[in-house]
């Protein structure tokens, strides 16, 4: 059993499952986008405005923007951990690793709040 | 005349591996990459692999042949010679202790990890434990496994991660044990499996399925491995 | 110099160095194995057909009695009766305890362990026809079987000195055995292995042959260091060549072929086995068998452009029978033989397989040899057991899966034996440095070495030399010239060249400790055979075509110091039964 702090779900059947969900989350939504501008081809700013400020679809972007942080931070921190080692690049490998994994970790959570101030700012 | 190009370092002697170029003569037959060695190595003993069984069943002379990981011993030229040349490196990824030799190491390390025995604490039969000719179907596939490292020294994940990832081989054997139902530790066995490298830093590369000599599925085992991981677990 | 000390060393990481390795290993003796290769590269991989042995599964009513008669007219009646006997009783137990252990036996619908017919087996001492006695995993028992002995061992944790390799034997003063020299490949450095018990696992010697079914590392080494410790080997002279080794290649194809119903071929498409064995036909002995085949080829009715091979015909089983029951072969005969069995017959022809003889045992494993009295002397120390050993199950001739049924009995009792003696506590002497030195000679001579031949070209020489004139068929005159060409090469031998010295994986001073060994086996095999004047087995002489059981119902006992050949008794006691006399042998 290999333990880690970094990895989101602490198990990897959990970190596993957590991005096929998200990946399920990401695909539907642009997939529904992707159909809602097609069927709205003379899309104005007031009707964009109000798929977003009904509550379903607000839940609906937030589900999608918790997904993108959680597959980016079990994906990056993969990435992280294949490529920025002690094996790969030397005994600096963990300081560095952390530094990236922690501006990482701090840039998902910010772009996550700042989702959810644009979803229910408007 | 065929030139073979073969991967050298002695520690001793070199400072630096080096590519050395042989000529062999065929003579126009399809012999194994095993035969082109063993007479390269009657000119020059200096040159150093692994070898026993010369048939393909006790995996020592796993290699690099032309870019792909194989066993010398069943390789014919056919298959391995590109442009008139043989091109034969050690096993990827691993520390070469000389010329061909790789450390095997961190792979039977990995393979000591998970338990490669058959676990069970009821009392034993005073004949053998019964199993229906279907309960050991299942095993086919899994117990021909010759631990010659072809696969395991293929996979990028093995690469980044030898020592927390177990690999294509391990992980083989590891469903090799779980799938055999005289064993009775699944439980233990998968939850020491159940960690963000050991099983799951498999990204379905499939290059384990692309080299084994023997044609076995190690991806397929993985899956299998996951399905348990999510039946025990939900 | 390095010393490490264990309670006992085994030397050979096949099935039965495993096994013993195992015994010792699970009462919590400090047990290790030193290993040329990984053990589960070790030659008994290659056992495909299985392990015969009467569990009583393909027939309820089946006794290791019946058996115990097959291996002893199967051995031409010089396998000592009490070994086989103690082998048969104890088979199915040894079996049973490798299926606990996790060996995957293919089974039959009863969820019992799969059992096939194989040659020489019979019900009802000889009289029910033929028997299905030998245990298998697919066609690859012997693979099944060396993985399951070393996941056993990592579960006991013994300790593998693995590619490390055993040079000599170091004898104390009392000429009892105390260890081994040995080099640890990888870094070439060489330490002195002490142990209160030293057991040779060394396998067999099959690469004195230019054309074996065995592996490269084959090279008698167990053999080569006790003849080097001035210790006799026994019945050196019997060479088993197994029917069907791929023509050309020399990968073996197993019996269990002939046994799922195969046969054999020549060129106009007769099954000449009918005439040569009518009841048993293709699951004679394979000495018969083997015998049979030459005799086609030499009468010209041999297949392929030379007619220097038969056919294995295998097609009428169906692919599906094929793919269940033989799918190594399948493998091994379309790369090797570039034939489809599926369509095509494979081109087979005997090739060296095994050495019956070797270090003579007791059924304890431990070591004899003979002092002037003609007396058996236990060598204290030391113990042998698997095709290292000449025990003797096998004697003239061995039967198809016999093998492993000996790694298995003989490693078990040998590590049984050497648990007994520890508990009751072992005192023998510690070594002089003059006798670590002795052990020491033949590799510091070779280090300091200069100029010689090339290992590679002596080797192939002694490979010719032995398969010309110590082959399936020999003859007085001509195994005199062999000799007198085994003595002319001696001396080259000697002179070897080892122009790289380096330490690290110096796999060339290995292959010229090898040719040492093979060189004394090769030596001893032919001078024993020379002394031999019958035929026997799996030793036939054109010359002496007769079984002279007046002089020759006898072990042949090759002294390494005056290369003399003397004679020993089978042993004739069984201990359930009446003994079986000896009888015609016909099948």
């Amino acid at each position: 059993m290999v333990t880690s702090i970094t990895s989101l779900g602490r198990s990897g059947l959990s970190d596993w499952m957590l991005q096929r969900v998200a990946a399920a989350v990401m695909t539907a939504y642009v997939i529904f986008i992707t159909a809602y501008l097609m069927v709205n081809p003379d899309l104005s700013y007031e009707q964009w405005r109000g798929l977003h400020s009904s509550l379903p679809m607000r839940m609906f972007s937030l589900m999608t923007i918790l997904s993108i942080a959680a597959h980016a931070w079990i994906g990056m921190w993969c990435v992280f951990t294949d490529y920025v080692t002690v094996r790969l690049i030397g005994p600096k490998a963990t300081i560095v690793r952390i530094f990236f994994q922690l501006s990482m970790i701090t840039i998902t959570l910010l772009y996550v709040v700042w989702a959810i101030d644009i979803l229910w700012g408007m | 005349m065929l030139t073979v190009s073969i991967y050298r370092y002695n520690p001793e002697a070199d400072d630096q591996p080096y590519m050395q170029d042989f000529e062999f003569d065929a003579q126009g037959r399809d012999v194994m990459v095993l035969d082109v060695l063993e007479k390269l190595k009657a000119s020059d003993p200096t040159l150093v692999y692994r070898r026993s069984c010369r048939e393909g069943v006790c995996g020592s002379d796993g290699m690099n042949i032309s870019g792909k990981n194989g066993l010398a011993c069943i390789t014919p030229l056919s298959q391995a010679v590109k442009n008139n040349k043989l091109v034969i490196r050690p096993l990827p990824g691993m520390p070469v202790i000389r010329d061909l030799v790789i450390d095997m190491g961190q792979f039977y390390a990995q393979y000591e990890k998970i338990q490669p025995y058959l676990v069970n604490n009821t009392p034993a039969p005073a004949i053998e434990r019964l199993q229906s000719p279907e309960e050991r179907a299942k095993l086919d596939g899994l117990y021909e496994c010759i631990l010659c490292a072809c696969c395991s020294t293929a996979c990028p994940s093995f690469w980044w991660n030898p020592d927390k990832f177990i690999g294509p081989s391990g992980l083989l054997q590891a469903y090799r044990f779980l799938a055999d139902t005289r064993d009775t530790s699944t439980e233990e066995r998968l939850a020491k499996l159940d960690d963000p490298f050991s099983v799951f830093r498999c990204h379905g590369i499939m290059n384990c399925v692309q080299v084994c000599p023997k044609g076995l599925n190690p991806t397929r085992a993985i899956g299998h491995i996951r399905n348990m991981l999510i039946r025990s677990a939900t | 110099m390095k010393t490490m000390s264990f309670d006992a060393v085994i030397v050979g990481g096949g099935g039965s160095g495993m096994r013993a390795a195992l015994q010792l290993a699970q009462s919590g003796y400090k047990t290790a194995v030193i290993t040329k290769v990984f053990p589960t590269r070790s030659h008994t991989v290659s056992a495909q057909g299985g392990i015969t042995c009467a569990i009583a599964s393909d027939d309820p009513d089946d006794q290791w009695q019946w058996h115990m008669y097959d291996t002893i007219k199967g051995s031409d009646f010089i396998g000592d009766q009490e070994a086989i006997e103690y082998m048969c009783a104890t088979g199915p137990e040894a079996v049973f305890e490798l299926e606990h252990m996790g060996l995957p036996f293919s089974r039959c619908e009863n969820g019992r362990i799969y059992q096939r017919p194989f040659g020489g087996q019979s019900k009802d001492f000889g009289r029910g026809g033929q028997a299905a006695r030998t245990c298998a995993a697919a066609d690859r028992t012997g693979h099944a079987l060396l993985h399951t002995l070393y996941q056993g061992n990592l579960k006991n944790n013994t300790v593998f000195l693995n590619e490390w390799f055993a040079v000599d034997l170091v004898k104390n003063e009392d000429n009892a055995v105390v260890g081994v020299v040995a080099i640890d490949i990888e870094t070439g450095e060489e330490v002195f292995v002490k142990s209160k018990a030293t057991v040779f696992a060394t396998g067999g010697a099959g690469r004195i042959y230019a054309s074996t079914t065995n592996a490269h590392i084959c090279t008698g080494d167990g053999i080569g260091m006790a003849l080097r410790a001035g210790f006799p080997v026994q019945d050196i002279e019997m060479w088993q060549f197994h029917p069907t080794g791929i023509a050309g290649a020399g990968t073996l194809v197993t019996e269990g072929c002939r046994g799922e119903g195969g046969y054999l071929i020549n060129k106009s498409g007769e099954r000449f086995m009918e005439r040569y064995a009518p009841n048993a036909k293709d699951l004679a002995g394979r000495d018969v068998v083997a015998r049979s085949m030459v005799l086609e080829i030499l009468e010209g009715r041999g297949c392929g452009e030379n007619g220097d091979h038969v056919y294995l015909k295998l097609d009428h089983l169906g692919e599906e029978t094929l793919n269940a029951k033989l799918p190594g072969i399948l493998e091994l005969s379309r790369t090797f033989a570039h034939a489809d069995p599926v369509v095509e017959p494979i081109p087979v022809v005997p090739t060296c397989h095994y050495m019956m003889g070797g270090i003579p045992t007791n059924v304890n494993g431990q070591a004899i040899t003979i002092d002037s009295e003609g007396n058996d002397q236990v060598i204290a120390g030391f113990y042998a057991c698997g095709e290292a050993a000449c025990v003797s199950v096998h004697g003239a001739n061995r039967l198809g899966g016999n093998s492993l049924l000996d790694l298995v009995v003989f490693g078990r009792a040998s590590g049984m034996f050497i648990e007994k003696t520890l508990r009751e506590g072992v005192d023998l002497r510690d070594p002089r440095e003059s006798d670590i030195a002795a052990a020491m000679h033949g590799l510091n001579r070779l280090n300091s070495s200069t100029g010689g031949e090339q290992a590679s070209v002596l080797r192939a020489e002694l490979q010719t030399i032995m398969q010309n004139y110590f082959g399936v068929f020999r003859r007085g005159d001509y195994m005199k010239d062999g000799i007198a060409k085994l003595n002319a090469l001696k001396h080259r031998i000697d002179n070897v060249a080892l122009d790289d010295k380096t330490n690290a994986f110096n796999t060339a001073r290995i292959e010229v400790l090898e040719l040492h060994n093979l060189y004394a086996v090769a030596e001893a095999t032919a001078v024993s055979a020379e002394a031999r004047t019958e035929s026997r087995g799996a030793h036939a002489r054109e010359d002496f075509q007769e079984r002279d059981d007046v002089n020759w119902l006898c072990h042949s006992v090759f002294y390494p110091d005056d290369k003399r050949v003397g004679k020993r008794d089978v042993n004739f006691t069984l201990k359930t039964r009446e003994p079986f006399a000896p009888a015609i042998r016909t099948y």
